[in-house]
């Protein structure tokens, strides 16, 4: 099973914590092994953001997890963080 | 021509988006790049949050934001009189945090770093921290780079 979790707006250390227990829940409850974190609409992310994929990751390392639609800043940071290496880019059309 | 601005916010998690709304309008008059704005926001946003984190872990303190501009280059300094950094170095290598909650990376100064043209980092324990940071903006700049 497939799930598109869509994260939206500013992510930073404010927003952290409350992103990451929407995710776990969702994930949890949907039993997908497939996780698309679409950041189309993400406008600004900061290492906290980096924080939340990567501790998702960890957690929910059996499954398979990719990224979608980071604009070019956020983009440079994933790259920069070496975050695609654990949770590649999902180059299909949503 | 030279500008400066000192801003002072206490150290809300809130005020994270605060202070990157107003370093983007202190240097807006310098044309930036779009590429540089996201930079200096973000290194910003990083440095703001280490003083909320882990200047003031147990309280709510103040924190200093000085914006300084001359031609192109820009100097930013935030500055806490929370906790302290026992060891900079330390604290300065990629993914060392000291804390667990599932959200920190470990990569704040790694983005500082990255993101700017220089970073000093002065800091005594109980005394507070001093984060200093410079990039020049402008599309010369970049071509520069």
């Amino acid at each position: 099973m497939e799930l598109v979790l869509e994260l939206r707006g500013e992510i930073d250390h404010h927003r952290a914590e409350s992103l990451r227990q929407r995710l776990d829940k969702e994930i949890l409850e949907s039993g997908a092994d497939k996780v698309i974190f679409d950041l189309s609409h993400v406008t600004f992310m900061d290492s906290s953001g980096i924080g939340v994929l990567l501790g998702r990751y960890k957690l929910f390392a059996t499954r398979k997890l990719y990224l979608f639609g980071a604009n070019e800043t956020v983009d440079r940071l994933l790259t920069m963080a070496g975050v695609y290496s654990v949770m590649p880019k999902y180059e299909e059309n949503l | 021509m030279k500008n400066s601005a000192i801003i002072k916010f206490q150290s809300l998690s809130q005020n994270e988006s605060f202070a990157r709304i107003c370093v983007s309008g202190f240097i807006a008059p310098l044309n930036p790049t779009v590429s540089q704005l996201a930079d200096i926001k973000t290194a910003v946003s990083e440095a703001v949050t280490n003083a909320i984190v882990h200047g003031y872990p147990d309280s709510v303190g103040e924190i200093e934001m000085r914006l300084y501009s001359d031609k192109n280059l820009v100097k930013i300094e935030i500055v806490d009189d929370g906790a302290g950094i026992d060891d900079v170095e330390r604290a300065r290598e990629p993914f060392f945090t000291t804390c667990c909650d599932g959200t920190r990376s470990g990569m704040g100064f790694m983005v500082m770093e990255s993101f700017m043209d220089s970073v000093t980092v002065v800091s005594a324990i109980d005394e507070g921290t001093r984060v200093v940071m410079t990039k020049r903006v402008g599309k010369d700049s970049e071509m520069g780079n």
